[in-house]
């Protein structure tokens, strides 16, 4: 797997890794005002509009008030967003329109540092995120356990669980058409129906385990737990595993759709 | 410095490239002349240590690159067709980021890609971004990054399609200063007067396979006369013309636009084909070039 030439063995993934670190450094402003503001405008409107209706009807939520309730959940939706926005459209772009993977698969890198190059600047940027998004979430009274401290950590486990099978899958495909298809179909509903915005009790007994496929219901349940300090510990590793076993699977999938597209 | 033998490319039940063999030393500057689909880029991605033969024997620098592929691409330069440049950077980054895959310092980088822009005459556009740049502009950059790692061999795939004479003879130029240096250069090309301005020798490809090999004037020595006279004929049939025609030169080859005679004196020829009555449009006395070499050893042109 590694190879033994001086200079060359070591960590080549780390170059690609830096590529997209500083081409994110020449292109991200604008970016970040956005990612700060959104998630305050987010929690004000969800948070204190429909948080009112909800103190209205029901009260509390798990012994929150709706505002708390729901924001740790918009870390795991944001991180979410981040692997599917960073993977599909900017993958199948660098390796079919502008062709940029090709060309750092003529240096000493092979497909599978790209790729991981490529995962670990998501996950890093994810991570960094993360800390924002907390620290925002705790300004909000939502943070009530020293567990809040692994939501950064919890967060790239989203992103990757997102965006490892969905760069392999752009990295095989040769066109865009389905990707609009995947976003109405897949991202969409599962934004809406991952327990983001109430627990999964509100659903029928019927309906529960449906939901629990969804990969984003576990990071949800899993910020939330989190953040409160709430569940048990055996949930959470559940959790944990089926999030980190579906990137796994996506990173090993990757490495056969990058090396046939750029090493074939 | 490279050698290949019986080389295979297999893209399922499709085989791109088909037994091919060849010898590249150091120092010279090598081509692959054919048409699109000849199997030259699949040549070209083995070749660079990309993409891996289904079958045969490749050796660069003395090593396998099914084994040794990080080692060997450290060492060679590749200009792909696509320029595939970062668009949004600037010029000078695109430069130094890609030379960070090579694991280089960033010090002798800042100072290397000084030294490219200037040789690229890019220097007074460093600052611009890339997708501001022109055609010329932009090939020129691409062969300055592939240059970032001091490349022992550097190989150009189609590095003139689409630009402008100026802009090609201008990097006719810089490719010339490269070889002067000591660079090794393989280049693929359709263009047959590329092939004759750069290569020291070459391969003329077709369908996967090589139909000939040697220098320039040699393979035209071999396999045409020494002139050409290309008549046009307005809207008459020409396939007659084969046989009235054949009398006057080695070889008729007949095209859908005009009629090729091959012969050692092409004023003789026109002066004996007015003589005999025939009235073409327009005549034109030419020396053999490599695209007669193609069009003889294929029965096709090489760009239609």
């Amino acid at each position: 797997m590694t190879s033994i030439e001086p200079g060359l063995g070591r960590a080549r993934w780390r170059r690609s890794w830096w590529y997209h670190a500083v081409l994110y450094a020449q292109t991200w402003r604008g970016s970040v005002v956005s990612s700060v503001l959104f998630p305050i405008f987010y929690l004000a409107s969800m948070g204190i509009g429909v948080g009112h209706l909800v103190a209205h009807h029901t009260g509390l939520v798990q012994g929150q008030s709706y505002l708390r309730y729901i924001a740790p959940s918009l870390l795991a939706t944001t991180t979410f967003q981040l692997g599917e926005s960073e993977s599909l459209w900017p993958v199948l772009g660098s390796v079919k329109w502008i062709r940029v993977y090709h060309a750092a698969a003529a240096t000493p890198l092979e497909p599978r540092d790209i790729l991981y190059g490529k995962l670990s600047w998501v996950a890093t940027r994810s991570f960094a995120t993360g800390v924002a998004y907390t620290a925002i979430i705790a300004a909000f009274g939502a943070v009530q356990s020293w567990w809040g401290l692994t939501l950064p950590l919890i967060g790239a486990l989203i992103t990757l669980a997102f965006a490892a099978p969905l760069t392999a899958y752009a990295a095989r495909v040769d066109s865009d058409a389905s990707f609009t298809m995947i976003y109405r179909f897949a991202f969409v509903p599962m934004f809406l129906f991952s327990a983001t915005f109430y627990p999964i009790a509100a659903y029928p007994g019927y309906l529960r385990p449906v939901v629990q496929l969804v990969p984003l219901y576990h990071g949800v349940a899993l910020v939330r737990a989190a953040a409160f300090g709430q569940g048990s510990l055996p949930a959470q590793l559940a959790h944990v595993a089926v999030l980190g076993a579906i990137a796994l699977a996506g990173v090993a999938w990757g490495r056969v759709t990058m090396r046939r597209r750029l090493a074939d | 410095m490279l050698e290949a033998r019986s080389l295979v490319k297999r893209f399922g039940a499709f085989e791109a490239v088909r037994g091919v063999d060849f010898e590249i030393a150091r120092g010279e500057s090598f081509g692959f002349l054919g048409p699109n689909g000849a199997g030259k880029t699949s040549t070209m991605r083995m070749v660079s240590a990309v993409s891996q033969p289904s079958a045969g024997s490749l050796s660069i620098f003395g090593l396998d690159p099914r084994a040794h592929g990080p080692e060997i691409r450290g060492r060679i330069g590749v200009v792909p067709q696509d320029d595939s440049l970062e668009l949004e950077l600037s010029v000078r980054l695109n430069i130094e980021m890609y030379g960070r895959y090579f694991d280089l310092p960033r010090r002798v980088l800042r100072e290397r890609t000084d030294e490219l822009l200037e040789f690229a005459r890019l220097s007074e556009r460093a600052d611009s971004k890339v997708d501001d740049l022109s055609g010329g502009m932009k090939r020129r950059l691409t062969i300055a990054r592939a240059l970032v790692n001091r490349p022992e061999l550097l190989i150009l795939d189609e590095p003139t399609t689409g630009l402008d004479p100026q802009a090609r003879h201008l990097l006719w130029e810089r490719l010339y200063r490269l070889k002067r240096e000591g660079v090794t250069l393989i280049i693929t090309t359709h263009y047959m007067d590329e092939a004759e301005q750069l290569c020291d020798r070459l391969v003329v490809m077709d369908s996967g396979t090589i139909v000939a090999e040697g220098a320039p004037r040699e393979l035209i020595g071999r396999h045409s006369s020494r002139e050409v006279v290309e008549l046009r004929f307005g809207t008459d049939a020409p396939e007659q013309m084969q046989d009235v025609l054949a009398p006057y030169a080695e070889r008729v080859e007949v095209l859908p636009d005009r009629v090729l005679l091959y012969v050692a004196d092409g004023d003789d020829a026109l002066r004996a084909v007015h003589g005999s009555g025939l009235a073409p449009v327009s005549t034109l006395v030419r020396r053999s070039s490599l695209e007669d070499v193609f069009l003889r050893l294929t029965g096709r042109t090489l760009v239609d």
